[in-house]
């Protein structure tokens, strides 16, 4: 009988206990910090998780959230020892957004075998959620197969049938370039020859002179960040554009844009997932990152790293546990995403995100209003067309059937 | 018509000349560091940042005070070799008498330091600087843009005179005379320590006018000296460290084989010149034109 009071008491006591007791979740944004993807990434992704924290009202919901940062300075070697770090001594749960998919996809790796959460929006390379997907990695934000079906498919369409890649020389720029080129050769065009440039080159011009010499109607730049910015700064200086020849930058972001001025870019076709001036949710979250951010507009990796990060918790909150990576990220496929920037989607059983891709071009300078005023929109590519048909990226997750 | 190794003639003219237009940039930064380290022993590390500060300095000139590019092009060099000196007078001088590391330490994390503020300020994607020389010259075997032109007279006017000043005229005879021993200089009446901050200040003058000169061709970025630094210092030192003609011919030369390197192995062409680096510091250890002190 009184065995029986005590284990009463005791079992009353751990049911309040768990009643009280908050989830601990705590958050790596590891992405570039001070190299060529800083801005697009960097202190403003992690402003932004920090904000879908605050936003999705953590603390009420029973999860007190840390989110902290590293800088993995684009070495693969880096990132895989920042994340062990985190994963083995620090308690990290989940690491978010991680551009340069040479490093995102050995943090993927790693993330597996630790049993825990990897959701990348600033990485481009498809093949996250191709033959490398793992059941810990969800791809949000975009990847290089949406990329190439959004600007790849637009310009043969409109005639830029014989291609010249200037290709980055790393996982992402082969990935980009090997899914445009399908696109190319889907939509009956021809590649007229390809280069594979150092990543972080100063000097395109003489990459641009054999373009040139290739008498390809289109030059696809398989590149990002500061390489996209001097080869299309170089191309103008070399008369590419009044020779006849087009540029196609397959991967721009609006950093880019603003680095390279309305001037040279002006008229450029380009793939995004998100642009701050499009909806009021939008803008709102816009003008609440410049008020800090000295005045600058989120990229669209920085609002996929909020939105991932608002999924994300709507997982925890479920399960009442961030421990069981897999779990997780199961849950999260289970659960339809929604939240105020990329709206409506799901997330699929090889880890993409799916959500509609837009078909932006550059404003004249004549056109913009001011800072940031950059953008067109020319088509809204539907959330069932945007992203690799799932049987076709040979994920191991996914049967075939 | 005849091909070479699968290359048309034309379009290897076209690389060669490219390749001579990198190593103006090249040149004119490996000169400063020779000058600079030949007559003061310093390794200047913080020499990529002051190119980036020279490039920034043409475009604050620009936006905040409205100086056209051929204005930045004398007065940018003209503040950052201030600062430069700045910098002599008050910590680079207090390490003259210890070991090469130190300075060397001191002007890295300078450099880091400097970046850093940069980056913080303007970020790290880079700002525009629009052409100043706009169009070009088409040569037949390639489109030459004029500002590129503009570039490799430019710097080879600069190198030239450098050269010529310290090598064949009597400012340069004392700035030689006193590398070798200071002390007797000085007793001779030649006020010693400010012939080597204006030494400094004119190498760190240089630096700048590199980075003006490549802020319209390049993007103006923070990082954009610390790219380009790493691959100076192996310039410098395949030319011979202190030597001032061997930094002019190896850094045009050396932009002619990465110019050349982009065509046949473009995978390659971030690392040809490491790799010749260390072929030569095993063959010639003090370098093509240098000599074992």
């Amino acid at each position: 009988m009184r065995l029986a009071a005590i284990f009463l008491a005791a079992s009353s006591l751990m049911g309040a206990g768990a009643a009280y007791a908050q989830v601990p979740v705590k958050i790596g944004v590891l992405n570039d910090q001070s190299g060529l993807y800083a801005d697009l990434g960097g202190q403003g992704s992690v402003w932004a998780a920090k904000k879908a924290v605050e936003d999705f009202g953590a603390a009420a919901k029973g999860l007190k959230v840390e989110v902290i940062f590293a800088d993995h300075q684009n070495k693969a070697d880096v990132g895989t020892s920042v994340a062990r770090q985190w994963y083995d001594v620090d308690g990290v749960d989940a690491i978010f957004d991680t551009p340069n998919s040479g490093v995102a996809l050995a943090v993927s790796g790693v993330t597996k075998e630790k049993n825990k959460v990897f959701i990348n929006s600033g990485a481009a390379s498809s093949d996250l959620t191709g033959k490398a997907c793992t059941p810990n990695t969800v791809h949000w934000t975009y990847d290089t197969w949406a990329l190439a079906n959004g600007t790849g498919r637009a310009i043969v369409k409109t005639g830029g049938d014989t291609w010249f890649f200037l290709t980055a020389d790393y996982a992402f720029g082969h990935a980009l370039e090997r899914d445009t080129e399908a696109v190319v050769l889907a939509n009956g065009g021809k590649v007229a020859g390809k280069v594979r440039v150092p990543l972080n080159n100063a000097d395109f011009s003489s990459f641009l002179l054999q373009a040139q010499s290739s008498k390809a109607k289109i030059i696809g730049l398989a590149n990002a960040g500061g390489d996209t910015i001097n080869s299309i700064k170089q191309a103008a200086e070399y008369g590419i554009v009044e020779g006849g020849q087009k540029l196609a930058g397959l991967l721009i972001f609006l950093t880019d844009v603003h680095s390279l001025g309305l001037k040279v870019a002006q008229g450029l076709n380009l793939t995004s997932a998100w642009y701050w001036d499009m909806t009021d949710a939008n803008r709102k979250f816009a003008d609440a990152f410049a008020a800090a951010n000295g005045g600058k507009r989120p990229t669209m990796v920085q609002a996929g790293v909020y939105s991932g990060v608002t999924h994300y918790l709507k997982a925890v909150e479920a399960l009442k546990s961030a421990k069981d990576g897999a779990a997780v990220v199961a849950k999260m496929k289970e659960i339809p995403t929604d939240d105020p920037l990329f709206g409506k989607g799901e997330v699929r059983a090889d880890g993409r995100h799916i959500h509609p891709m837009f078909l932006f071009e550059v404003k004249k300078p004549s056109e913009s209003k001011g800072p940031y005023d950059y953008y067109t929109l020319k088509a809204t590519i539907p959330a069932n067309e945007a992203f690799r048909p799932i049987g076709e990226g040979d994920c191991p997750l996914v049967k075939k059937g | 018509m005849f091909e070479l190794l699968g290359i048309p003639p034309q379009a290897l003219f076209g690389q060669l000349l490219l390749g001579l237009i990198n190593g103006a940039f090249y040149a004119m930064l490996s000169l400063g560091l020779a000058v600079i380290f030949g007559l003061l022993n310093v390794i200047n590390f913080t020499h990529g940042a002051q190119y980036m500060m020279g490039a920034f300095g043409a475009w604050m000139l620009l936006n905040y005070a409205g100086i056209p590019f051929w204005g930045a092009l004398v007065l940018s060099p003209i503040v950052v070799a201030i600062i430069g000196m700045a910098i002599e007078r008050t910590l680079l001088k207090r390490l003259y008498h210890l070991d090469h590391l130190y300075g060397l330490l001191l002007t890295f994390g300078l450099a880091l330091i400097i970046e850093g503020l940069f980056r913080r300020q303007y970020g790290s994607s880079g700002l525009p600087y629009n052409n100043p020389l706009p169009g070009g010259t088409n040569l037949g075997f390639m489109f030459l843009p004029n500002y590129r032109a503009f570039v490799v007279v430019a710097s080879l006017v600069v190198c030239i005179a450098t050269w010529y000043v310290i090598e064949r005229t009597k400012l340069g005879s004392y700035l030689r005379a006193a590398t070798e021993r200071p002390d007797l200089v000085q007793a001779f009446g030649i006020d010693v320590p400010r012939m080597i901050t204006l030494t400094y200040g004119f190498g760190v003058g240089l630096a700048a006018l590199a980075g003006v000169l490549a802020a319209p061709a390049y993007q103006v970025s923070p990082t954009m000296g610390s790219n380009l630094i790493i691959v100076v210092f192996a310039v410098v030192v395949i030319g011979g460290m202190g030597s001032i003609m061997g930094a002019i011919v190896t850094g045009f030369g050396l932009g002619i084989v990465e110019g050349l390197t982009k065509v046949f192995y473009p995978e390659a062409s971030s690392t040809v010149i490491f790799v010749i680096m260390a072929i030569v510091l095993m063959v010639k250890p003090a370098g093509l034109f240098g000599t074992a002190k």
